[in-house]
């Protein structure tokens, strides 16, 4: 058995360092550090409950508007407020926003760039990949920089700017746009249908949301390839090196439900456990720490503590493991579609599970999906309609509250306990927690350590790209694990 | 990551047309694990010059000094020791956002992880490399700031950088490049009118001043903000209904009281704008709010504009 150390691994939020024990150039167990630890948890201890909402969002840097929804979620709840219906649109739109410049951001520079690496230059579509999509210098890079850049103003518009905006309150948001502003998101958004047509899919939007099983996937992988557009380069990729039977994880999944409505969610809430679905139950969340370098023991994170003990023994990170019921699971785009029920990423998870493939798949038919839905969304904004809720907040509010919510990554959960206003204690299990756990008290590992089990390595390849690959796939943001 | 969306083209258009090459980058560059230790330490036996280390994020010192709080992944040193080995190499050494520069955000509140800047330690020189150090051209760590900064603050510091065009001299007190720093936050604020009668948002969505009763320190924060605006030129904190928490000042995660209310003494913002005396504050509040239109008082305390302005040749 032979040992080995990836770190930095890069083109990733954060800081990440993974050990691979192997045997014959196979890997026979992983284990995700993070390496970092930054207090957030300690820092909202004592303070006033609404700075929550200007700390948060700087947990991370690219899931920003993310951890703002959560908290303004939680301190809903724990306020019994309602936040109006404009406020609940605008604050979808932003978030909605956040979430596809993620997927668009994970899949041209984060993703793609490992299959312009050397040891992939035999290849038949090595040039056109190297073209489009290499580090720093690809065409597509570019384009995608430009259209993210372009789909942002959505943020500049409604929420001032990205990221760290503090325009999403409990009640809505702090501004309340006006025709022009509407005028104005509407052309980001067809702008955007361009980019996602023309560059990515070439097709529309609604070819690809619709797509109903493998052979529609196929047909649209051929349309892509003929068109030009990077879907089906990538398609033609993944049929090559058969991602589809790489990286496979857990066939247990999970979804807070995205974008909420008082009425429920666009993509609902549950969960898929070895294909039949289950109600989601938050009850049955641990956070273990068994292997993590904080004191105590596996607690709800309504219950949870945040206790460094730098020297624990056999703890190799500074991320906790969540569990469901005992159960490491698997969140993120792929999750999502298969809990909210889309019939193509039910039916690849059905064949071949969570894989490289399938969580790449699931992320562009979200992200068809998050298109049409502003569009629908833009729709029903009414401008002269409030914006914010007029109820006041009582600044010597007590109690708990929860705020689950989906960020592009996955589900993320924020629980609080207020008393006389103050923040008493403040947990946060992010997406990445969930997939880039450690293992538990009884040695299951988290769900990337299990999907990187069988892995095979191939000699002379200094930077092991199947490993790139498979923990790409999850796009993992370290940032927020580790808050 | 808020560099990615710089000048609206991103960031490699952005850099490309400063001639800005990015050796390592962790978000960008193709290189990880073994490739990416290779380059930094090419850069430490001299095989590759370093003209300019940027650094994102405080330096986290704990637990007790040893640095473990923050490891540099795939290598047994922590993040501290990387850059004091690797700054003495830089020509210039420069700090991409707040916690970076002062230590922000993990330096609240107790300062769990004794996080500090590169060259501060809140308001307080010194931080990890100490208040003497000066990079191979003589300047200090030059302090972009901001939580985020404007990412094109971040673009055009190295863009000045990369021709040698920015001194000692073109910094301010806290390092800081004037182009941004010279300017308050406040200036060009579109809430503009509402500040000058006084005229106060009495809760968020209103569209009155927010310095009154909801926290802005855009008169007090050094930022061109509103000038250049966010995200398209379409967007800034105030212009959006929400305070300026001065995100650009060392300390800026301790504020007197919180974040969304401004902190009060009698009834008088602690708070008042930079270089104003307080007794000409208090006069010319108490006159404005007096000679307030009524337009400027109801839109205030409106969530969209109720009364119009007058057109001259118009009956109001």
């Amino acid at each position: 058995m032979s040992r080995r150390i990836i770190g930095p691994f890069n083109r990733v939020e954060g800081d990440l360092e993974i050990t691979l024990e192997t045997t014959n150039d196979k890997i026979d167990s992983a284990h995700v550090t993070a390496p970092m630890f930054r207090g957030f948890e300690h820092i909202l201890q004592g303070r006033p409950m609404m700075d929550a909402l200007s700390i948060n969002p700087r947990i991370c840097g690219i899931c920003s508007v993310s951890q703002s929804v959560a908290t303004a979620t939680a301190l809903r709840d724990a306020l019994g407020l309602s936040a109006t219906l404009n406020g609940q649109l605008g604050t979808n739109l932003v978030h909605a926003t956040e979430n596809l410049a993620d997927h668009l951001t994970h899949f041209y520079l984060f993703f793609m760039p490992d299959f312009t690496r050397d040891v992939y230059a035999d290849k038949p579509w090595f040039d056109a990949s190297t073209t489009r999509f290499a580090a720093k210098t690809g065409a597509g890079a570019k384009a995608v920089l430009a259209a993210r850049a372009r789909l942002l103003h959505i943020t500049g518009i409604l929420a001032g700017k990205w990221p760290h905006t503090l325009a999403i309150q409990p009640g809505g948001l702090t501004q309340s746009p006006d025709d022009g502003a509407c005028m104005r998101i509407k052309s980001v958004l067809a702008d955007t249908r361009d980019f996602l047509q023309d560059h990515l899919f070439g097709q529309p939007l609604e070819q690809i949301s619709s797509m109903k099983d493998r052979q529609a996937l196929d047909k649209a992988i051929d349309v892509a390839l003929s068109a030009g557009a990077d879907f089906g380069r990538f398609g033609q990729i993944a049929r090559d090196l058969d991602l589809e039977s790489q990286g496979l994880g857990y066939a247990n999944f999970m979804s807070f439900g995205a974008y909420q409505f008082d009425q429920g969610p666009a993509f609902s809430a549950g969960r898929v456990v070895n294909g039949k679905p289950l109600a989601l139950n938050s009850n049955e969340f641990t956070e273990d720490v068994a292997n993590s370098w904080y004191a105590g023991e596996a607690l709800h994170p309504a219950q949870g503590q945040t206790i460094v003990n730098a020297d624990r023994q056999g703890a190799y990170s500074w991320s906790k493991a969540p569990r469901v019921a005992g159960n490491p699971v698997e969140v993120g785009a792929v999750a999502r579609q298969v809990v909210a029920g889309h019939p193509l990423v039910m039916d690849l998870v059905g064949a071949g599970g969570a894989n490289v493939f399938s969580r790449i798949i699931a992320r562009m038919v979200e992200s068809a999906r998050i298109v049409v839905l502003m569009e629908d969304w833009m729709q029903n904004l009414e401008p002269l309609a409030p914006i914010c809720s007029d109820t006041p907040i009582d600044p010597d509010q007590c109690g708990t509250g929860v705020g689950l919510v989906e960020a592009a990554r996955g589900s993320l959960g924020h629980w609080l306990n207020l008393e006389n206003g103050r923040i008493q204690s403040y947990q946060i299990v992010a997406p990445t927690t969930w997939n880039f756990s450690p293992r538990d008290g009884v040695g299951l590992p988290g769900a990337v350590e299990y999907a990187l089990q069988g892995t095979v390595l191939v000699d002379d390849d200094k930077a092991a790209a199947m490993v790139q690959h498979v923990v790409r796939s999850f796009d993992p943001c370290m940032a927020c694990t580790v808050h | 990551m808020a560099a990615l969306t710089a000048e609206d083209r991103g960031l490699i258009q952005a850099l490309k047309a400063f001639d800005v090459n990015l050796l390592w980058h962790p978000a960008l560059s193709l290189e990880t694990g073994v490739e990416a230790l290779d380059i930094l330490n090419d850069v430490l036996d001299g095989r590759h010059t370093l003209d300019a280390l940027c650094i994102e994020g405080s330096v986290l010192r704990g637990p007790t000094g040893s640095g473990r709080f923050q490891m540099m992944p795939g290598s047994d040193q922590s993040m501290a020791a990387w850059i004091c080995q690797l700054a003495p190499l830089a020509r210039y050494v420069v700090a991409v956002g707040t916690c970076a520069a002062f230590g922000g955000i993990p330096m609240a509140d107790g300062n769990v992880t004794d996080a500090c800047g590169l060259q501060y330690e809140g308001d307080v020189q010194g931080g990890l490399l100490g208040r003497d150090f000066e990079s191979i051209t003589g300047l200090p760590v030059v302090n972009i700031a901001g939580c985020a900064p404007h990412p094109d603050w971040i673009t055009e510091t190295l863009g000045l950088l990369a021709t040698d065009g920015l001194d000692k001299d073109q910094l301010d007190t806290f390092a800081r490049p004037l182009f941004f720093a010279n300017h308050l936050a406040h200036h060009g604020c579109s809430r503009n009118e509402y500040y000058e009668f006084k005229a106060s948002a009495q809760r968020f969505s209103h569209l009155g001043c927010l310095m009154e009763n909801l926290g802005c320190k855009a008169t007090q924060a050094a930022g061109d903000c509103n000038l250049r605006s966010w995200n398209g030129s379409v967007g800034s904190c105030p212009d959006a209904g929400f305070p300026c928490i001065a995100c650009t000042s060392p300390g800026f995660e301790s504020p007197n009281d919180t974040f969304q209310e401004t902190a009060k003494r009698a009834g008088i913002p602690i708070g008042l704008p930079v270089d104003m005396p307080k007794a000409w504050f208090i006069a010319l509040a108490a006159l404005s709010k007096s000679a307030t239109p009524e337009r400027v008082k109801t839109n205030a305390v409106s969530d969209h504009v109720i009364v119009p302005p007058a057109r001259s040749g118009e009956k109001t």
